[in-house]
């Protein structure tokens, strides 16, 4: 069995180590490109939201590396992504591709059948040490938080961000090679020091959040390196989807103590938004009061095209805008984005925003 | 003088399913019930205007009757829809439409926005039941009123459904005008084609292009999935490998499913509206099992932007290949490929 996962940002790293650690032979897509969007788009059907067919391109590329077997996660709620995995295998059994999908379903539905299906993956491997590949993926999901969150607030105070760039890249590779967890610790701490002796600018950048949908906020691909965008124009960006944060909530239900904002922001969304929408609606919406309240200068929502639960939070943000005078900017991603149009948006924005944070800081000092 | 409170019912969404039983629980709590009027060209601008260009073309209609109501009703009535069913969404725009009202349009009325929510275990009359006793304490302290007033609304609803069972059209249904029944699959020498879609968007004969009159006009019998028993449904929707967690989505493979299966019909037309979520994902399953069936199927998709001549093309065109095959391949496919167009 050569088993395979589609690309979310970062999380190759964690699944990666989870699964290398179960004693599983891994096959990774090759990175997203757009031979990737390509392949996917020809197969999927038209209207299927962005990440369907990013998924669908790096199922056929892993296939092509020798993959046999695809992990899915599925899902029963009223977003999209619960009946990805139906729809692909049916795509992918017509194309005459010989590949097998096990779809880890939420527990809730059915315990048993999680567990029978980890079983299946894994084989007689005892449950304390598929507690200690756990531990060992948690370990390294943490410190690719750590790193990017690190990035995220450096590349607008840096002189050199491509530099910080470097060094964010050679941290990740270390981290997904390394062997155990004392050495992803000493990986953390290595790059730490190493950006923290980096030339600094002697400026106040903007702070811009970043909501949305979870592929699209953690996929670079997907949005078009927003964040770096945002950064190399001088921003500082923080946003409301962490993956360690995402997978302590999920998938351990809370379990460990990950202190973290847009986990409390999330009751924010009321009276707003009143009611649970699917996918990350009333996150999207809780996060955006929460930037709001903490005196951001503006909030960006990403989502790919036709998102439902991020279509509802976005029509609701106009009474929010009249609450907390806040800037805001929607992209709804998919495969016809011309980057230059988002560049041209962002500059725009930011202008405005800028613009709008100076007159706020005058008006302030003419009260004092 | 006792003046008799307003409650305005859009007519959109899911209108086409539960306004039977809406109807008859506010009027006999002693409400007045306004309807709007059917989907024209006024309402149709005015919620292109006051909702997101993203949203699909039933939400910007549903937004446009509820404008339209907003200054000539005292409460409207916008359920927030989470499950009908047990364990099945509709859809994230239904459980978040109240509050997308309150921020796009102003000058709203009350909104009487209680929930329905069948949960894990609920079923689709306690569903209703929960939500309209809620409703029912805005407007009245009376509590046996309401519970008589929901007897009755239930009885009109399952009254409703037989209607439709029966073969009666859902328009003619809700109408209560006495229709001669039309027997699902008749032997006439007519095209018989199965019409698949959302309850709003086939039976809302501006937003649809009058398709089923169009339909008719062409010579074809109309079959809906509304003409399918709930339970018909539910056991092709099983053959499923994953059970389908969203409730119209489900109607629609489960109805196409016996429409392609069952080959008593000439074709299919599957109507969509652009944008929607969950038909991307059914609509695709449903063309593969029906290129794999060789059933002649189309494929219409609707915005506010559709023009009626391409329909009008389209409808002709599809019909006249349906004819054709029927006449001249004897329903073995000609050059091993099935009449099919999408």
């Amino acid at each position: 069995m050569r088993i395979t996962y589609p690309h979310m940002g970062n999380l190759y790293i964690v699944v990666r180590a989870l699964l290398l650690s179960l004693g599983l032979d891994v096959v990774l897509p090759p990175p997203t490109t757009r031979r990737t969007v390509e392949l996917g788009v020809r197969h999927s059907p038209e209207f299927a939201c962005f990440p369907f067919k990013l998924n669908l391109g790096n199922y056929l590329e892993a296939q092509e590396n020798g993959a046999d077997t695809i992990l899915m996660a599925g899902g029963v709620g009223p977003c999209r992504f619960g009946y990805y995995a139906q729809v692909q295998q049916r795509i992918l059994s017509d194309l005459g591709v010989d590949m097998e999908m096990v779809v880890l379903e939420p527990p809730d539905v059915s315990f048993q059948e999680v567990k029978d299906k980890i079983r299946y993956l894994v084989g007689d491997l005892s449950w304390w040490q598929i507690f200690k590949a756990v531990r060992f993926a948690w370990c390294k999901a943490r410190a690719v938080d750590k790193v990017e969150e690190r990035l995220l607030k450096l590349r607008p105070r840096v002189a050199d961000p491509l530099l910080l760039e470097k060094l964010y890249r050679e941290a990740l590779q270390e981290i997904d090679g390394a062997p155990d967890r004392r050495t992803v610790q000493r990986v953390v701490v290595d790059y730490q020091q190493k950006t923290g002796k980096l030339k600094k600018r002697h400026n106040k950048p903007l702070r811009i959040g970043l909501v949305g949908e979870i592929f699209t906020v953690l996929e670079p691909f997907a949005n078009y390196e927003i964040e770096k965008r945002l950064g190399l124009l001088g921003v500082e960006v923080n946003r409301s989807i962490w993956l360690s944060v995402w997978i302590n909530e999920h998938l351990f239900g809370g379990l460990l103590r990950v202190k973290h904002q847009s986990v409390h922001d999330k009751d924010l969304a009321s009276p707003y938004l009143n009611s649970f929408v699917g996918g990350h609606g009333v996150e999207t919406v809780g996060c955006t009061v929460g930037f709001a309240r903490r005196d951001y200068d503006g909030v960006i929502q990403l989502a790919p095209l036709t998102c439902m639960p991020e279509i509802v939070a976005h029509s609701v943000f106009p009474a929010l805008a009249k609450d907390y005078d806040i800037p805001l900017l929607t992209f709804y991603l998919d495969e016809h984005s011309g980057e230059a149009g988002i560049q041209t948006r962002l500059e725009a924005f930011l202008d405005l925003a800028a613009a709008r944070s100076s007159k706020k800081t005058c008006y302030e000092k003419s009260i004092d | 003088m006792i003046k008799i409170k307003k409650v305005g019912i859009p007519r959109a969404l899911l209108y086409y399913y539960y306004f039977p039983l809406w109807n008859e629980f506010f009027t006999r709590l002693g409400c007045e019930v306004v309807l709007s009027p059917e989907t024209n060209k006024a309402i149709l601008d005015q919620g292109i205007k006051s909702t997101l260009s993203e949203v699909c073309l039933p939400v910007k209609v549903y937004f446009g009757h509820a404008a339209y109501l907003a200054g000539r009703v005292d409460y409207l009535f916008v359920p927030r829809i989470t499950r009908v069913e047990a364990k099945e969404y509709i859809c994230p725009k239904f459980m978040g439409i109240p509050d997308m009202l309150r921020a796009r349009i102003n000058k709203l009325p009350p909104l009487i926005d209680t929930t329905v929510d069948a949960g894990k275990e609920g079923n689709p009359v306690q569903c209703w039941a929960d939500c309209l006793r809620e409703a029912g304490k805005s407007l009245t302290a009376d509590r046996k009123l309401i519970e008589d007033a929901l007897d009755a609304a239930l009885e009109a609803q399952e009254f409703f459904w037989k209607r439709l069972n029966s073969g009666l059209i859902l328009p003619d249904a809700i109408k209560g005008i006495g229709n001669p029944e039309i027997p699902l699959y008749s032997h006439s020498k007519h095209l018989r084609i199965g019409l698949i879609g959302h309850p709003y968007n086939i039976y809302d004969p501006y937003i649809s292009m009058n398709l089923i009159k169009k339909l008719r006009q062409l010579g074809a019998l109309v079959v809906t999935p509304e003409s399918l028993a709930a339970d018909e449904i539910e056991e092709e929707a099983a053959s499923l490998s994953k059970r389908l967690f969203w409730t119209l989505g489900k109607r629609m493979i489960g109805s196409a499913f016996r429409f392609i299966n069952s080959q008593k019909l000439d074709g299919v037309i599957y109507l969509t509206s652009f944008g929607c979520g969950p038909e991307a994902l059914v609509e695709e399953l449903v063309a593969r099992i029906a290129k794999q069936q060789n059933m002649p199927l189309m494929m219409l998709t609707i915005d506010e932007h559709t023009g009626e001549a391409g329909i009008n093309t389209r409808l002709e065109a599809f019909t006249e290949m349906i004819v054709w095959r029927k006449k001249y391949a004897h329903h073995i496919p000609p050059y091993g490929e099935s009449v099919h167009c999408r």
